[in-house]
């Protein structure tokens, strides 16, 4: 289960989140929502450590831990996973060297014996043919030359090995169209498990046609402002943003 | 009107002439030869060791830095010479070795040469050698006016020739291997040669055995002589060098035409390392590949300097060196592209890229084209950073803590040319050459 409560966090002297609370129970899939600008990339960086942020107050509780108390890859190594916006290029980074380091220093953190290369093959195999991804691209630098839509499903691949206890999806649709928006939350369905929870963190409503969110919070001025079930999604998108951007303007 | 200076001598210069004097009668080679030594001596005299104000040696002032000159290295023992015949067998290299200790060339210490190559000591050719040898070796002009190639011209006590008939296709990499035979820092001269044949295809690969080449004062010239449609690849070691010594490697390639050369150069170590290259194209539609990274920490200092010359047509360069820079380190990239009016078509492109991993270390770059050709596409570039800490967080956020995720990130930076090695046994030998320094590093 993943509660964040009374998270105060700034860049500078500007406040970006305010006094934001959520909980996600395990198996939940919940939906942020809002405008541009509101902090939910901010939310997500925060919980999984990217350094920038000055965290004031509160509290990201993943199972019981506060995650603040630790570093990224800790965290982790705990069981968050961020598929990030736009996953970066790394180049001269083979992608199966980079799976297995990434692998193997999550299940040393853990106390577990490490994975041996044909292990590791064989789990990589079987989860890309699942995404449709090709031998060749794991040969390559990680993400140097992939198209939008491959890198995505990159960063779900990862997902899918790593087997997080929870994960976030960040802006997951920018950058798709509409078949690769299709395979990635295929993807991402595939790996919704009644142990798992996920925060999926988008502006449009297209993405919660694949990924169907049991739960949609909207946000504005770095707190959400309301909560409701799916169907809030499609109300938003009918009547925009607009109604919220007071909420904005007072924070 | 400007007053003339005239810089006295430095200790070292001082020895340097009392040195030549003193071995000159000694040293190998023909009536001719000597009087090539005299010539070439009398240039050194002249100029003196570099300095600053010498252009191509601007940021390494060999003259300040060179306190003396070390005693020239005496030619190795039996006894010595029996002691390293097992450290040579123990060596792991795949193919022949050919042993050099302290300069001179030891067959006893080496392997037969494969088929299609013949080897001989300079020292012979100097003596008895044929003409067309003595026009090689002799550099065909290139690095003309360089004070340490003239000094190698005049001083040089021995080194390797290397002929590789025409059409050969030498399967396994001929070695070139450094050793030394003395208990005390010495100076060593050597100067070799590999003249490829028409069609020919060879690897040749530099390293040391030990302390050769890595202690005292080295000045090594390596002359490449390559014909046309010959495919070389060439790769050098020059690591481990220890405090307080001196290594000056020249490195002359000539092309013919249509030739594939590519080159591969890794350089860490505690002593002054200064490499020069000299690249010409005679032929035209030629392509060479020159690619080096440089692993400096501490108060370490390196310098690459390099001159590709375009002389004829529809020729791609392309150059290619790599710094990572820690500590107090000090990097220097020198390179000019020069493409001359009759070098239409030339392709040329040189990149230096260092990482700078503290606020504390100094890169040196100065790229250069001359351009006398109208048809051309030439470029050059330089960059210095540091690491991103955006690839950083995202291979934190999968799991890597930040050490292995900064570790991961310079290894893939300098072992990203050593991939596009096509032999994998020489690729793997530098992959874990680049890795035990990653591995030595303090992270602070």
């Amino acid at each position: 289960m993943l509660e964040v409560k009374n998270l105060n966090v700034s860049i500078g002297d500007r406040k970006i989140l305010n006094d934001f609370c959520i909980t996600v129970k395990d198996g939940e899939v919940a939906a942020i929502m809002g405008p541009n600008g509101t902090g939910k990339s901010t939310l997500s960086y925060v919980m999984s450590g990217r350094p920038g942020y000055t965290v004031e107050s509160g509290e990201v509780l993943l199972n019981g831990v506060n995650l603040l108390d630790f570093e990224p890859n800790e965290r982790a190594a705990k069981g968050l996973f961020l598929a990030f916006q736009y996953p970066l290029e790394i180049p001269g980074v083979a992608t199966m060297t980079f799976l297995k380091a990434a692998l193997n220093a999550q299940r040393k953190y853990r106390g577990e014996p490490e994975l041996s290369t044909p292990e590791l093959m064989k789990k990589v195999n079987a989860a890309a043919s699942k995404l449709g991804i090709k031998s060749d691209m794991m040969k390559r630098a990680l993400n140097v030359g992939f198209s939008g839509g491959e890198k995505k499903r990159m960063d779900i691949l990862q997902m899918a090995l790593l087997e997080p206890s929870f994960g976030i999806l960040d802006e997951t649709d920018s950058g798709l169209d509409i078949d690769a928006l299709r395979i990635v939350s295929e993807g991402v369905n595939s790996l919704r498990d009644p142990k798992r929870g996920f925060l999926v963190i988008t502006h449009y409503q297209r993405l919660l046609d694949y990924i169907v969110p049991d739960t949609v919070h909207v946000m504005a001025g770095g707190r959400i402002v309301r909560t409701g079930g799916k169907e809030l999604a499609l109300e938003l998108e009918k009547s925009g943003y607009a109604e919220y951007l007071g909420e904005e303007k007072a924070a | 009107m400007s007053a003339q200076i005239i810089p006295s001598r430095t200790p070292a210069e001082t020895t340097l002439v009392e040195s030549f004097g003193a071995v000159k009668a000694s040293l190998p080679g023909s009536a001719d030869v000597a009087k090539l030594r005299e010539d070439n001596f009398a240039a050194f005299v002249e100029a003196g060791l570099p300095h600053r104000r010498v252009e191509a040696w601007h940021y390494t002032d060999l003259r300040t830095i060179m306190r003396e000159a070390l005693p020239l290295a005496a030619a190795p023992s039996p006894a010595a010479l029996e002691g390293l015949k097992k450290d040579v067998a123990a060596l792991p290299l795949h193919g022949t070795k050919l042993v050099i200790v302290d300069g001179a060339f030891v067959p006893e210490l080496s392997d037969k040469a494969p088929e299609g190559v013949t080897i001989s000591s300079l020292a012979t050719v100097l003596s008895s050698g044929k003409p067309d040898l003595l026009t090689l070796l002799a550099g065909q002009g290139m690095g003309a006016g360089d004070a340490i190639v003239a000094l190698n011209a005049a001083m040089m006590q021995d080194g390797i020739v290397i002929e590789v008939a025409p059409g050969a296709v030498v399967a396994e990499p001929l070695n070139l291997i450094y050793a030394t035979a003395s208990a005390t820092p010495v100076a060593r001269f050597s100067r070799s040669l590999v003249s490829v044949g028409a069609k020919a295809s060879v690897a040749i690969a530099e390293s040391s055995l030990g302390e050769g080449g890595r202690t005292g004062q080295t000045n090594g010239c390596l002359i490449f002589s390559v014909e046309d449609e010959a495919k070389v690849t060439h790769t050098s070691l020059l690591t481990g060098s220890v405090a307080g010594s001196i290594r000056l490697e020249t490195f002359m390639v000539s092309l013919g035409a249509r030739v594939k050369f590519d080159s591969f150069a890794l350089i860490s170590g505690q002593g002054l390392t200064r490499r020069q290259i000299f690249l010409r194209f005679n032929g035209e539609e030629s392509e060479s590949t020159m690619r080096g990274a440089s692993l400096l920490r501490g108060r370490e200092y390196a310098d690459t300097t390099l001159f590709a010359e375009h002389l004829a047509p529809s020729c791609v360069g392309r150059e290619i060196f790599k710094y990572i820079l820690d500590d107090e380190a000090v990097g220097v990239f020198q390179g000019k592209i020069h493409v001359a009016p009759e070098a239409q078509q030339t392709d040329g492109r040189m990149l230096s890229k260092a990482l700078l991993l503290t606020d504390g270390v100094v890169m040196n770059n100065k790229p250069e084209l001359e351009i006398f050709a109208d048809d051309v596409a030439c470029a050059h570039g330089a960059t210095c950073g540091g690491l991103s800490e955006e690839q950083i967080f995202y291979l934190q956020a999968r799991g890597l803590p930040y050490k292995e995720a900064e570790a991961l990130l310079l290894e893939a930076f300098a072992a990203e040319l050593v991939d596009e090695l096509e032999d994998e046994k020489t690729a793997e030998t530098l992959r874990g050459e680049i890795s035990s320094w990653l591995a030595a590093r303090v992270v602070k």
